[in-house]
């Protein structure tokens, strides 16, 4: 069974200054699975998301999104990609409520100037229920916590509605409740044909959660099916250079 | 004392003036709800130090208060400076913070090293040009003000309408970028309504003075609400209110400059706002703490008087 490619990413570098984050990333992102993104600090894993989402420009290379059956370029499919950012790259203590945050979800989809109707709230309040906030639609944001807020953060992307899900490190710090809600409710996207990749830092649980793994450090080191590629061998040829520390440095 | 304010409230240049005060100080503090929110406090007051220079610049040239020119004097600095900063912190190993300040303090003083130059040329017109220091309202004329109203009024519509936005760029601007919208257009509109209500507020308040108006009003509004809209409407409150009061006392006063009263107005608002606030407020939050470890002293005395059985 021949499975369908979602996101392709050809020979991509990315560099800060003159020094590669990346390199040479040639990778692809398969319709209906769960996929982690893992390696040490400093392999460019968020980098990558956000080069998947040009929010960085890279030196060479291409990212290609093939959804609905058409090959196509990140602009023109911009309404069919949720994005999760890490929970601490926003300042919690602006004036919104859960449920504010939770609507800026369907602010895409109403595109410029537009207001959110009743079924955009609907949407919102049935994807609180979800990641189980609905309890809280009316606490200011500043009240929640990190478990909580990462929730709210995945409940906005679900609002969108999205094909794909792109998640950075949405595991990172939080409870072991939340962990198990948004483990569940990715499980569920990929059920329903959509396609989700996530930067995982945890290497315990990968066997649990993924379907599929790409070890990446600035190069990619192995990709495929984590029965075949999760390996002891893997992990270390990954792990073996952190750039945070220097060349050689090994773990 | 009394009938010298009823007196000042009824003169009808003194109702112009107060109507452009408060009308800026109602802006300032709408305008500056963005500001805050993005932590942009510090370019806000490093933009409006430097546009001094491009005032005096404007002057020269004109050699008169022709009140166009200097703003887009101001505005020219303004952005000259504040690119400066952006390309120093970015291009250079220099800190964004020692970056502002030494940007902001050259441009200060090159700024008043061409006031004096003027000040010393004995020159008719000339006069009132320092009010664009410390802020002399009085120094507004009926034209000024109803460009201040008239320009107030089409940024409010334009908040109106790009309502979610704004809020979504100022919140989270990454997430904002992947819904679709573009943050260069957002940004642009957003930056250019806050350079426009520093500049407009420059003659008023004054160089020093005039970033104060437009980062207190939002930081006392926000100890009272936790909701975008409310913090923006109230900031909008404080500011109109902190405009017009501030130019009465100085009006009443001799010759006090307006934008030292204004702000002292709006100091007062902000520490009764920091102190008495229900939610936010300190007082608020040493009497929970007080109760909470009360609370807690019970308990623990009830447990030690359990065992002790």
């Amino acid at each position: 069974m021949a499975e369908e490619e979602v996101i392709t990413i050809r020979q991509l570098t990315v560099a800060y200054d003159a020094n590669p984050v990346l390199w040479n990333i040639t990778a692809a992102f398969k319709k209906g699975k769960i996929t982690a993104i893992i390696g040490p600090n400093g392999a460019g894993k968020s980098t990558l998301i956000k080069s998947m989402l040009e929010f960085v420009k890279p030196a060479t290379g291409q990212v290609k999104y093939s959804i609905d059956k058409q090959t196509k370029e990140y602009k023109k499919v911009k309404n069919k990609i949720a994005y999760v950012p890490q929970n601490s790259s926003v300042d919690w203590d602006f004036p919104a409520t859960v449920l504010d945050v939770v609507l800026m979800g369907r602010y895409g989809h109403l595109g410029w100037l537009k207001r959110p109707k009743k079924s955009d709230r609907d949407i919102a309040e049935e994807m609180l229920k979800k990641v189980d906030m609905e309890s809280f639609r009316h606490r200011q944001i500043s009240q929640l916590s990190g478990g909580q807020r990462q929730r709210v953060f995945l409940a906005r992307a679900l609002a969108q509605q999205a094909d794909v899900y792109l998640l950075d490190e949405p595991l990172a710090g939080v409870d072991m409740k939340t962990e198990r809600i948004i483990m569940n409710l990715l499980k569920e996207l990929t059920k329903r044909g959509k396609t989700v990749i996530v930067v995982h830092h945890d290497l315990q649980s990968v066997r649990d959660y993924f379907d599929e793994v790409l070890f990446i450090n600035q190069e990619v080191v192995a990709a495929g099916s984590v029965k075949e590629v999760f390996t002891q061998e893997n992990i270390t040829a990954t792990y073996q250079q952190d750039h945070n520390l220097g060349e050689g440095a090994s773990s | 004392m009394w009938t010298q304010i009823t007196a000042v409230l009824n003169d009808y240049t003194f109702q112009v003036v107060a109507l452009g005060t408060g009308m800026l100080g109602l802006i300032s503090g709408v305008v500056g709800t963005y500001v805050t929110l993005r932590k942009e406090s510090l370019l806000g007051d490093a933009l409006s130090h430097s546009a001094l220079p491009g005032i005096g610049i404007g002057f020269l040239l004109m050699q008169r208060k022709e009140f166009v020119v200097l703003l887009l004097g101001a505005v020219v600095s303004g952005l000259m400076a504040t690119g400066l900063i952006q390309l120093m912190s970015k291009k250079s190993p220099v800190k964004f913070d020692s970056a502002l300040s030494v940007v902001l303090s050259s441009f200060f003083g090159l700024g008043l090293v061409i006031m004096t130059i003027i000040q010393r040329n004995p020159n008719a017109q000339q006069a009132g040009l320092d009010s664009f220091i410390f802020g002399q309202a009085s120094a507004m004329l009926t034209r000024d003000v109803w460009l201040i109203v008239g320009a107030s009024m089409i940024m409010l519509l334009l908040i109106s309408l790009f309502w979610k936005e704004f809020k979504i760029f100022t919140f989270d601007a990454d997430y904002g970028k992947t819904l679709g919208f573009s943050s260069r257009w957002v940004n642009l509109l957003l930056s250019t309504m806050i350079v426009l209500t520093i500049i407009l507020g420059l003659e008023a308040v004054g160089v020093i003075l005039i970033s104060a108006l437009l980062i207190g009003p939002s930081v006392a509004a926000r100890q009272w609400s936790d909701k975008l809209s409310v913090v923006m409407g109230l900031a909008g409150i404080i500011g109109a209110v902190s405009g017009a009061a501030g130019t009465m006392i100085s009006t009443v006063g001799v010759r006090i400059p307006t934008g030292p009263t204004i702000v002292i107005v709006l100091s007062i608002f902000i520490v009764g706002s920091l102190l008495f606030s229900p939610k936010r407020g300190l007082i608020a939050k040493r009497m929970k703490f007080y109760k909470k470890q009360k609370a807690f002293r019970q308990q623990i005395r009830r447990l030690e008087e359990e065992q002790g059985k």
